[in-house]
């Protein structure tokens, strides 16, 4: 017995609803949580530190601006999607079980996880483009978006913001609320770290191993695709590479995180 | 055990859910079994046929760990049966799940209120997950709030409130729309006296909507209570079935009749006299008095009112038969060991 469209999409945006009036009560807290890190990072890179003499050439002038904006989006992509999924997740799967009564909902347990994934991608796209504003006017040089392609800015930002949800799912949906502040130290830095955010994936070439190593990394891909998008003039793995590697992670970790969601959820 | 389902028995789909309205089945439990493999194995639920009326309340009595609350999971599509069917109004649950939710309310055994909504939100979204629009949802969550007088509270979190009102708010939450079957895992767990009896009344009064309720317990007074019917549960099997009284009566569960006398001169005679009657099961001598026992408390009373006179009767005790006793002799063992 099908069930109506109709009442598909009323109870999917039912969800949806109920995931954006939690949000407007925590619009500062999502705020400072999105905007903090690239916040501090253009400060202290494109502002502090070119105003000392002999500072780090890498940090001096507008070109690192340049290098680390799209890689600043990339993070506060990772960021949010995993703080707008995971967090949550893994402390209504714990004790309270809140999620009971959104998984009892007249959806199959695959929607309502679409949904999870969806919501957190709307919130890492606003993250992401609220780094544009802040890298034209923190650093000493403002640093502005050259966009190549506004398709590929989209296509880019809307396949990195899902593949950073589902991570969010399957970090949410495996990892204990006890440990989940692990799992940023473990995961959620490294990989921002070693993800091409600071220095394009090109310029890895005298580090051979590190280079064959970090393609692991979905961060890379995104740091890379946002390059073409927005800093095309930077060093940048052609849309050919990047964008197939995004969808193939976003397949991977989508099928993972709605496996490990479904483990929870029935037993 | 299971009920007879006559001309209903074989239908096609389509034609199911108004047939079995019909035939004034509405939940359809058949051979379910489940079983855990993991380390230990478990048989969580073996063999359990039941089928619920159209409008009734339906007790599930067994103690921790008996089964109920894996039977319930199945039935409301949060854990898959190693086997066997189960179907509300017609639907089969593991075919059919996101469609067999929108017949199902469910209160789980515990608190699992949005924490990050009010009360009055919790029964809102509520309402939206189940695909109603802003007015109506609006319109039917402060119906729930004046119904279960929670009017107070609409604008209270979850995490502020006592154990009752958040049951409350629980049961308001799980009828919001309007499900045909409405589940109450374990109810009463971990609610005062005082919570209990209102939980208690706002489940009586659900009967006046015409929802079906299963609820489980190994609380002996609430299934006496609150059930219609019930069905005695007990590793993974049902043991028993039928109306509170009914069990009571056919599985021989004893009215007690503890008589204290003036003097115990002649008692031996009395006693004598009573243990030819049918209906006593057996009487003996106390230091003050004695005890009867027996399954037909109504007939015995005059009786033995009469064969005691010339003793001089100076108290008289009388335990009603209950399902305690009818649980212990099914299961040898106590409902909260």
């Amino acid at each position: 017995m099908p069930l109506g469209s109709g009442l598909f999409f009323s109870a999917f945006f039912g969800l949806f609803l109920r995931d954006a009036r939690v949000l407007t009560r925590e619009l500062i807290p999502f705020l400072l949580r999105v905007g903090m890190q690239p916040l501090l990072f253009l400060f202290v890179f494109t502002f502090v530190l070119p105003r000392m003499a002999g500072s780090n050439p890498l940090a001096s002038g507008a070109k690192f601006g340049e290098i680390i904006l799209p890689g600043l989006m990339a993070v506060a992509i990772m960021f949010s999607g995993i703080a707008a999924v995971a967090l949550p997740l893994s402390s209504e799967f714990g004790i309270t079980r809140e999620i009971d009564d959104r998984v009892m909902c007249p959806l199959p347990l695959w929607a309502v996880a679409l949904e999870k994934v969806c919501f957190s991608a709307i919130q890492s796209l606003a993250a992401a483009l609220l780094v544009i504003p802040m890298a034209r006017y923190i650093p000493a040089v403002p640093v502005r978006a050259n966009v190549s392609s506004w398709i590929l800015l989209a296509v880019v930002l809307v396949l990195s913001s899902l593949l950073a949800g589902s991570l969010g799912l399957l970090i949410g949906s495996t990892v204990n609320p006890k440990q989940i502040g692990l799992v940023f130290s473990i995961l959620v830095v490294p990989i921002t770290f070693l993800g091409c955010v600071y220095y394009p994936w090109a310029w890895l070439s005298n580090i051979r191993w590190l280079q064959v190593g970090v393609l692991f990394n979905p961060i890379v891909y995104m740091s890379e695709g946002l390059r073409g998008a927005v800093t095309p003039e930077i060093q940048h793995m052609p849309w050919w590479a990047s964008l197939p590697a995004l969808v193939v992670f976003l397949g991977i970790l989508g099928w993972l995180g709605l496996r490990g969601f479904l483990r929870r959820v029935l037993s | 055990m299971r009920v007879s389902q006559g001309s209903c028995g074989n239908l096609g789909t389509a034609d199911t859910f108004i047939s079995s309205i019909g035939c004034n089945l509405i939940v359809e439990i058949e051979a379910l079994t489940k079983i855990y493999e993991s380390k230990l194995r478990v048989v969580a639920v073996d063999g359990v046929d039941l089928a619920l009326k159209q409008g009734e309340i339906f007790g599930l009595l067994g103690p921790n760990g008996a089964g109920k609350t894996t039977t319930i999971s199945i039935a409301t599509t949060r854990a898959l049966p190693t086997g066997g069917t189960v179907r509300i109004a017609g639907i089969d649950v593991v075919k059919h799940p996101a469609h067999a939710r929108r017949l199902i309310g469910v209160v789980p055994q515990f608190n699992t209120l949005d924490r990050s909504l009010t009360v009055y939100e919790n029964l809102y979204f509520h309402c939206r997950y189940f695909g109603f629009g802003h007015s109506p949802a609006r319109a039917r969550s402060l119906e729930l709030l004046e119904q279960f007088l929670l009017s107070e509270r609409r604008d209270t979190y979850p995490a502020q409130l006592s154990g009752g009102l958040g049951q409350r708010v629980q049961i308001a939450r799980a009828i919001a729309h309007r499900p045909t079957v409405l589940f109450l895992d374990e109810p009463s767990a971990g609610l005062d006296p005082q919570s209990r009896m209102a939980m208690w009344t706002a489940v009586e009064a659900l009967r006046t909507e015409g929802i079906t309720v299963l609820l489980t317990t190994h609380y002996m007074e609430e299934a006496d209570q609150l059930a219609d019917r019930l069905a005695i549960i007990d590793y993974g099997r049902v043991l028993a079935l039928g109306s509170p009284k009914m069990l009571k009566a056919t599985l021989g569960a004893q009215a007690i009749f503890d008589v204290k006398l003036k003097s115990q001169d002649g008692v031996d005679a009395v006693l004598a006299t009573l243990r030819r009657r049918d209906d006593v099961s057996s009487a003996e001598a106390t230091a003050d008095g004695m005890r009867v026992l027996s399954p037909n408390m109504a007939a015995l009373l005059p009786a033995l009112a009469e064969a005691t006179a010339g003793l001089g009767m100076r108290d008289l005790k009388i335990t009603e038969p209950s399902l305690e006793t009818v649980f212990i002799q099914l299961t040898g063992r106590d409902l909260r060991e």
